[in-house]
């Protein structure tokens, strides 16, 4: 018999990395908004990303509706305990959507207020994700399928410091991303925040590698029982994050964003091998969060065909949008 | 002050989807309009058609930014509030909702950036192709999501295991009874909403003399739709109604103020129902109406209140009222299909007039109206999420206090304030601005070289002032 838990555990997983690479881009383009080298940058860095912002963001809809439909206890454990993050999460991105189209009608008095919308609505947003990813390594209080915690079991030092970690990443996307998109003033100035903002990476990175084993010991022991070809997944973050180095030494254009997305997707399979095979930890394993056979299989049926179209369209959509953005460009 | 948990959620739930429900129903039929626009240029070559199809998409992208932040947060409330309804509905609710995102958000959204910033850069077939599927998107997440709701209130092809409710037949549980006339019924409330806002603004353009060939067309198209659809809108309610008859009397019994079953009951124009004495005071109505409109009998018996336990009873005095609410305004959209007809026949329909002047105000009629008919049908549900089956209480989020879910209220009312405030407000200014008589391929971005990219577009400057009294003669 198919293990149809295992295939959605596999297309969740994709479309989790999915997200996290495409809106955290666009996500990383709006932090680093208000350090951008002048008004027309800013106005460049926004239409780099005009196009396919709302497109990026879907994943993280089908992020919520396919939880719902293959694991259906991550989705009424986790939001549920997260309750205040999610909304200070959907708060900022509600702000940074809008502002791509308000901030340009707005009259140049108001114009700063969704500036600062899109850069603060980014950034809120990237850091209560951040803040998720640490409460999901702390686990979750349940009893009986439920959520029995308290409002802001959330919200400790350890997921502020993964918040910050993403912040950090996010910008990082976002900066090779200029790279890549850019020239002149813009692309100079992301060549140069790059490598700051991957040492500020790497420093969490490192501080969360450390603390993580501490204060979990299932972790612990999955890292440092004989199970050592998962050390090669760290290893290949390390080589990605040298590649960065290198790349932008050498002026690359498009390597930097490449090595970036290679080092959040190692990082991302080692956060997965740490906790495999629980989904809700510590008590929940995806067996458990399984929805019912027929359910798994009926949404099956469809997303086989129907994903890799919108993978197609998508990339499509990328590629009318290729090549540099230019000052004074739009795209109408 | 302790705040209750189960009637804070119904109330930001109630909030959330309103705000959110609004936007959907006028871009439906919105995406529609622009596919055709962009598709009779595209035959004909007529530049009205560009002109009509390049404003309205200005706007579509505003109300469309909207729509989508606003459902981001529909995604996530049924975790964070309703988390046991979720766990419970979730091998039926969620592969719809999933594909609802796999086959319609992702295919709105990726063509939406090449509809709105992809002009020059497509040629113009596929420029025309995006348009419709943007269109085609907005009708397939529209099909899922009534296929949702309608689930909940006449749930079929499912059974409690364990529990979780299970499907046994997905076809039941698809096309469930009530499916086929919400379906219907909203699709034609999208149409009419489009047609509404259109014909206003035109209408409105027309008053002021501005791009007046191509308002004209709009105006036209418009009213015919108008003509069309709202009859055929109040005969589709009326099947809608009778299948809620059979499926959820006590929600028709609320609908009709109608507190015991009887035969030859009136059709109540006026009352104010008094739930805790359970009748009605100040009663005003047409004798045995009712009963001809829903058994279409003069002496057929209608269902009343007092079948259903005090505790099950919808609140009586929302649905009743909200539900007038929608049939008179339905009423009047007709009204103003006939009057642009009588006008249209004396060759009067392009002088402004008095109806140039009514229909800006009508403009807000059909969100009312969609709002009124959702408030009836959710409220009339109550105290049920899915009917019959799982109450509100029930589906509550167990860890939610009370505290947590007024935070939250407050947080979302007053970031909806402010986005909804600022987009109302640039919505007003956009369409105050007028619109361009620019070519496509010749576009204003000339004028502009420093504007950063938006797909609603500057605000024309150029929008002439309203003429001076007299002039229209």
């Amino acid at each position: 018999m198919i293990d149809f838990t295992m295939i959605w555990a596999a297309i969740i997983a994709f479309g989790v990395i999915m997200y996290v690479l495409m809106d955290g881009f666009d996500l990383g383009v709006g932090i680093l908004y208000p350090f951008a080298p002048g008004e027309e940058s800013r106005d460049v860095m926004m239409n780099s990303v005009a196009p396919v912002w709302d497109g990026n963001e879907t994943w993280l809809v089908l992020g919520g509706a396919g939880l719902l439909g293959a694991f259906p206890l991550v989705y009424s454990v986790l939001l549920p305990a997260l309750y205040l993050g999610v909304f200070l999460l959907l708060a900022g991105l509600i702000f940074r959507g809008v502002a791509f189209e308000f901030r340009f009608k707005a009259t140049p008095a108001t114009k700063g207020y969704w500036s600062a919308a899109f850069a603060g609505g980014s950034t809120l947003a990237a850091l209560a994700q951040g803040i998720v990813v640490g409460a999901y390594i702390q686990g979750f209080e349940t009893e009986n399928f439920t959520y029995v915690g308290g409002a802001f079991d959330w919200l400790t030092p350890f997921s502020v410091v993964t918040g910050i970690g993403l912040v950090l990443g996010y910008a990082l996307l976002g900066s090779t991303w200029l790279i890549m998109k850019t020239e002149g003033d813009i692309q100079e100035w992301a060549y140069r925040v790059t490598p700051k903002l991957l040492t500020g990476v790497l420093a969490v990175f490192l501080v969360i590698s450390f603390w993580t084993p501490l204060v979990d010991s299932f972790v612990r022991d999955r890292w440092f029982s004989n199970l050592f070809v998962i050390w090669l997944l760290p290893a290949g973050a390390l080589l990605c994050a040298a590649m960065i180095y290198r790349a932008v030494g050498r002026r690359s254009e498009g390597l930097p964003f490449v090595a970036t997305m290679g080092l959040f997707i190692f990082t991302y399979l080692g956060l997965l091998a740490s906790k495999w095979p629980y989904v809700v930890p510590p008590a929940y394993t995806l067996y458990d969060a399984a929805s019912a056979r027929e359910s798994q299989m009926f949404l099956l049926l469809g997303v086989l065909f129907v994903i890799p179209v919108v993978l197609g369209y998508t990339a499509w959509t990328y590629w009318v949008f290729r090549g540099k953005v230019r000052v004074g460009e739009g795209y109408h | 002050m302790e705040f209750d948990p189960l009637l804070i959620s119904r109330i930001q739930f109630a909030f959330v989807v309103s705000f959110h429900a609004i936007f959907p129903v006028f871009t439906i039929g919105l995406a529609s309009y622009i596919a055709l626009l962009e598709g009779l240029h595209f035959k004909t070559g007529n530049p009205a058609w560009a002109q009509l199809s390049r404003f309205w998409t200005k706007v579509f992208a505003v109300a469309f930014g909207m729509g989508v932040v606003s459902g981001i947060v529909m995604s996530f409330q049924f975790g964070t509030n309703w988390s046991n309804f979720a766990q419970m509905s979730a091998n039926f609710l969620g592969p719809i909702l999933s594909y609802e995102v796999v086959t319609a958000f992702f295919l709105e959204a990726a063509f939406l950036g090449v509809l709105l910033f992809g002009r020059d850069k497509v040629p113009r077939g596929t420029h025309l192709f995006a348009a419709v599927m943007v269109a085609l998107g907005t009708f397939i997440s529209s099909f899922w999501i009534l296929v949702a709701n309608s689930w909940m209130h006449t749930p079929a092809g499912v059974e409690f295991q364990d529990g979780m409710l299970h499907v046994r037949s997905w076809a039941e549980a698809i096309f469930n009874p009530s499916f086929p006339y919400r379906f219907a019924h909203m699709a034609l409330a999208s149409f009419l909403t489009g047609s509404f806002v259109v014909a206003g603004v035109s209408a409105w353009y027309l008053l002021k003399g501005h791009m007046v060939e191509a308002n004209k067309k709009a105006l036209s198209m418009c009213l015919w739709m108008i003509l069309f659809l709202a009859p055929a809108q109040a005969v589709m309610g009326d099947f809608h109604g009778l299948n809620t008859l059979e499926y959820q009397p006590a929600k028709v019994a609320a609908m009709e103020g109608n507190w015991e079953t009887q035969a030859g009951a009136p059709l109540l124009l006026f009352a104010l129902p008094d739930q805790a004495a359970q009748e009605n005071r100040f009663e005003l109505g047409i004798p045995k109406l009712a009963s001809l409109i829903l058994t279409h009998k003069a002496d057929g018996v209608v269902p009343g209140l007092n079948e259903v336990a005090r505790d099950e009873q919808p609140p009586v005095a929302v649905v009743f009222w909200s539900f007038r609410i929608m049939v008179g305004i339905g009423l009047a959209m007709i009204a103003v299909g006939l009057w642009g007809l009588v006008l249209r026949l004396r060759g009067r329909l392009y002088q402004p007039g008095v109806f140039h002047k009514f229909l800006p105000v009508m403009i807000a009629a059909p969100f009312i109206a969609v709002l009124a008919g959702w408030f009836t049908t959710e409220s009339g549900r109550a105290p049920w999420l899915v009917y019959g089956m799982i109450s509100f209480a029930e589906g509550l989020t167990p860890s939610l206090t009370g505290w947590m879910a007024m935070a939250s209220l407050i947080g979302y009312g007053a970031v909806y304030a402010v986005v909804y405030a600022s987009g109302g407000y640039y919505l007003w200014r956009l369409i105050q601005g007028g619109m361009t008589d620019a070519e496509p391929g010749a576009d204003e971005a000339g004028a502009h070289p420093k504007r950063p990219m938006s797909a609603g577009g500057p605000i024309n400057p150029a929008m002439p002032a309203a003429p001076e009294k007299g002039e229209w003669s």
